[in-house]
């Protein structure tokens, strides 16, 4: 009964979370925010929806384990794969204030 | 030797974990494929094998993980909080973060925790310098950025890659 609650409340939350990242990507401005917002909100709500449904199948609950693992692994590594990339095609960032950016330099450098 | 110890080790891990079954004909079958696998990848899965098996570096890998999740939730709230504000506030900007980690273990896990922290996204790791988007640029100052950002993640990294 408490698991079954306790399950329940962590697919909530977890739901709750990612439909704030999804609505972070739509009012970010640039590639990096909406990375941001994306990022930490559905890691948190993968993880969270994930576990919720392994204490409510106690049975799956290691599997569900492992499968956080590799998300809490492997999701920051995909968005900063995909922030690199949108660096090196010449995405600039959005800033409100001009000079911001110590990367831009470092990756002319590199390409020369 | 240790290394191959610590993937089997991981690897049957692993395969009790997603079997979820103690049978002998699991655990044997579990066992052989784990050999298999860590005398095929054992040099390029791990660079120090049970060297993290101490029981030191165990109780800072737990506080690792406590302080993770910690800031973990909070990246959410404040990334709820950005959002929700109609006024949408942010200040993003890419800045240089200096850190005095050697190993490339400990600065891949340094890079993803500051990615899933609160408001910093790792852009690109070159050799002792990180170069971090953050989304509310407080200021340029290299001391001020290395507390704000990575201070507590760095100092328990340090005790479990010395």
């Amino acid at each position: 009964m408490i698991l079954n609650i306790l399950g329940n409340v962590l697919i909530t939350i977890g739901v709750i979370f990612l439909f704030l990242g999804a609505l972070g990507i739509f009012r970010m401005p640039d590639v990096y925010s909406r990375m941001q917002a994306g990022t930490k909100a559905t890691t948190l709500g993968a993880l969270s929806t994930v576990i919720g449904v392994g204490i409510l199948q106690p049975e799956w609950f290691w599997k569900t384990l492992l499968i956080a693992i590799f998300i809490a692994i492997s999701n920051p590594i995909s968005s900063h794969a995909l922030a690199r990339g949108s660096h090196k095609i010449g995405i600039k960032p959005f800033m409100k204030k001009e000079g911001l950016d110590s990367y831009e330099n470092v990756s002319i450098e590199e390409e020369k | 030797m240790s290394r191959f110890i610590f993937s089997f080790g991981i690897f049957f891990l692993i395969w009790l974990g997603f079997t979820s079954s103690f049978h002998y004909q699991e655990v044997i079958v579990g066992a052989f494929l784990s050999l298999i696998l860590a005398f095929l990848s054992y040099k390029s899965f791990t660079e120090r094998g049970l060297f993290y098996l101490n029981p030191k570096r165990l109780f800072y890998i737990i506080k690792y993980l406590a302080v993770f999740t910690i800031a973990l939730v909070k990246a959410n709230f404040d990334v709820a909080r950005r959002v929700i504000n109609p006024k949408l506030p942010i200040n993003p900007g890419i800045v240089t973060y200096h850190t005095s980690l050697k190993s490339d273990t400990a600065k891949m896990f340094l890079a993803n925790s500051i990615t899933l922290t609160p408001g910093t996204l790792t852009v690109d790791v070159i050799d002792d310098k990180l170069y971090i988007h953050w989304i509310d640029v407080i200021s340029e100052d290299p001391e001020t950025i290395y507390n704000e950002i990575g201070k507590d993640f760095e100092e328990i990294l340090k005790e479990i890659f010395r």
